[in-house]
């Protein structure tokens, strides 16, 4: 075997928005972000279709992997003094940190829900099979890309490690609320990271925080709940959400029933036959997306060409609070004689189809909780110390929304119809 | 409309009533994996798989009003039961369908402890592997709980015994 890979000549940094600078010392991660599968990421937006509502949220999921990658590497700076942080496990955690999101595709959520695949499935092929991330990471030893895609599935036997990657206050999420208010332009996800990281403590069953440092913690506590609110579940981006999927569902559907495309479907193949290839999944960014939904604009199926026009020049459906089980039947029932399909334009949308969350320290063994270091060496549940956090994750909310086209309804010839629609959507 | 949440609904309501969330975690799950239609999205986390979706999509279910949740204090932490409602039988009696063979297996694992269904439904996250390795895993993952040989073994009779049911 070629020798490990070791630092490299001199230190590259990259200019970033969020963190000032990310700074690369090991030829590892440097040769990692060269790879193919890692460039990829610059082409799927981290944020979906946020950037219809929030029109500065075009970064990537690259930008955002190296700033997991660059806060994962400054805990460990801090870490490298205490006792119960093993060095030797650096390079693994800094490349977990940093290939965390490979396997995520174009709008990875709506993609997963219609054609049943995992974004955390391909991040592991990816590491594991034929790639040229594969093939850097061997460099540091036969086991280590095995390594790599355990720490990322969460089932390395290592707590701690896992914990910096994937838990309530972990580098993932701390720079995506950075980085998502960054380019969001909204003020409320903001928090002071480095008050965090001085206060993070290693222990062998994950990152406790020291007791000192709770206020920060609320900080971030509190951005979570409101980006949870203002910028994941806006309701404008769930409705380009929900088209997104409906488009995708309506292709499915036409390709199963045979259905001629005016365009050739080669990336869609296989992922309507159920058998996508590592190499097929690789080749999906969202300019290939972008590049299917503008041609089937033009499709004779009326459905598919209305959803991918809405989609395209962004006429996006509006929305209601949701109505009741009854009204929603009755509704579905209206549509279909008025000659909308329901199955495509009357869609609830409801928080739990969101992939994201806000803190909530559940039941006793169902999560895993934030927990404070108070100075006796006892350890606390963050919520049971902090009346804020107690006061958000105490409280109950939860949300559903109706979507639905209106210039469809207001289309409707029958009058009748029409009012009694308008009736049940403006209760 | 609803149809995955009418999903969950009708589990707990075969079930009787469930004590404790991570219980209703691992019934859910282990039923996905014997390929009833439940669609949430689970990943691994410390004590198994676990559904943040599903989670929420019960605190939906308790705040639309057709599930009945208490929170009690058990050994200093909080512990949830859940049943459907009045509201909720109703809501099953208009839309629900049933789901054959679900009710068997969800009494079944109702009835174990949720120490046995965490270790159940951890065994079912690793079935890619063969026997031999997905028990070191075990020992490896939840060397915590420290299970026996003898619970390993009869974990996966369990399973054995879940899909002779469903076949």
């Amino acid at each position: 075997m070629a020798k490990p890979l070791g630092k490299l000549h001199e230190e590259k940094v990259f200019k970033d928005p969020v963190h000032r600078y990310i700074h690369v010392r090991d030829e590892l991660i440097w040769r990692l972000i060269g790879t193919r599968e890692f460039q990829r990421l610059r082409r799927i937006r981290q944020l979906g279709t946020t950037y219809l509502t929030f029109h500065g949220a075009e970064h990537s999921r690259f930008s955002h992997s190296l700033g997991v990658y660059e806060i994962t590497r400054r805990i460990i700076d801090i870490f490298q003094e205490k006792q119960t942080w093993d060095p030797e496990q650096r390079l693994l955690v800094l490349s977990a940190a940093l290939l965390h999101d490979v396997g995520h595709g174009p709008f990875s959520h709506s993609f997963e829900k219609v054609f049943g695949v995992d974004h955390e499935e391909f991040s592991r092929d990816i590491i594991l099979g034929n790639t040229e991330v594969n093939s850097v990471l061997l460099q540091m030893g036969e086991d280590f890309p095995k390594q790599v895609a355990e720490v990322i599935a969460k089932t390395h036997p290592d707590k701690l490690i896992v914990s910096l990657i994937s838990s309530q206050i972990d580098a993932d999420r701390m720079d995506y609320l950075l980085r998502d208010a960054y380019f969001t332009g909204v003020s409320y996800g903001n928090f002071d990271i480095e008050r965090i990281l001085r206060v993070m403590r290693p222990t062998e069953d994950g990152v406790v925080i020291k007791s000192s440092g709770m206020h920060a913690v609320e900080d971030y506590i509190m951005s979570r709940y409101q980006m949870y609110w203002q910028v994941y579940f806006h309701p404008v981006t769930r409705s380009a959400e929900v088209i997104l999927s409906k488009i995708l569902h309506r292709a499915k559907e036409l390709y199963e029933t045979g259905y001629t495309f005016k365009r050739e479907l080669s990336h869609f193949k296989t992922l309507f036959e159920g058998n996508v290839s590592l190499e097929d999944y690789i080749s999906l960014d969202e300019g290939v997306i972008h590049y299917y939904f503008q041609g089937w604009m033009d499709e004779e199926d009326p459905i598919l060409s209305d959803l991918c026009i809405r989609f395209i020049d962004r006429k996006l459906f509006k929305y209601t609070e949701m109505v009741s089980f009854t009204d929603g039947h009755l509704l579905s029932a209206y549509f279909q004689e008025a000659g909308i399909n329901p199955k495509y334009y009357l869609v609830v949308d409801s928080s739990s189809d969101l992939p994201y969350d806000f803190y909530r320290p559940g039941e006793k063994e169902e999560r895993l909780p934030i927990n404070l270091l108070k100075p006796n060496g006892e350890i606390r549940e963050l919520s049971r110390e902090s009346d804020v956090v107690e006061a958000i994750s105490g409280k109950r909310r939860t949300d559903h929304k109706l979507y639905f086209p209106m210039d469809l309804i207001e289309g409707i010839k029958d009058e009748s119809l029409k009012t009694k629609i308008k009736e049940i959507l403006h209760k | 409309m609803f149809e995955d949440h009418l999903k969950v609904v009708t589990l707990i309501q075969e079930a009787g009533e469930v004590i404790g969330r991570k219980k209703l975690q691992k019934m859910v799950y282990i039923a996905k994996k014997l390929n009833f239609p439940f669609q949430e999205k689970y990943q691994f986390h410390f004590y198994g798989p676990y559904s943040e979706e599903l989670t929420l999509k019960i605190e939906e279910l308790c705040n639309m009003g057709y599930i009945h949740e208490v929170k009690e204090k058990v050994s200093g932490y909080s512990q949830y039961r859940y049943a459907v409602n009045e509201e909720g039988q109703k809501l099953l009696s208009t839309y629900g369908a049933e789901i054959e063979l679900l009710g068997d297996c969800v009494r079944s694992m109702n009835e174990q402890p949720s120490r046995f269904l965490e270790l159940v439904s951890t065994i079912m996250y690793f079935d890619k592997f063969d026997e031999d390795e997905i028990k070191e895993k075990v020992q490896t993952v939840k060397a915590k709980q420290k299970y026996t040989e003898e619970e390993m073994d009869e974990a996966f009779a369990y399973i054995s015994n879940l899909k002779n049911r469903v076949q």
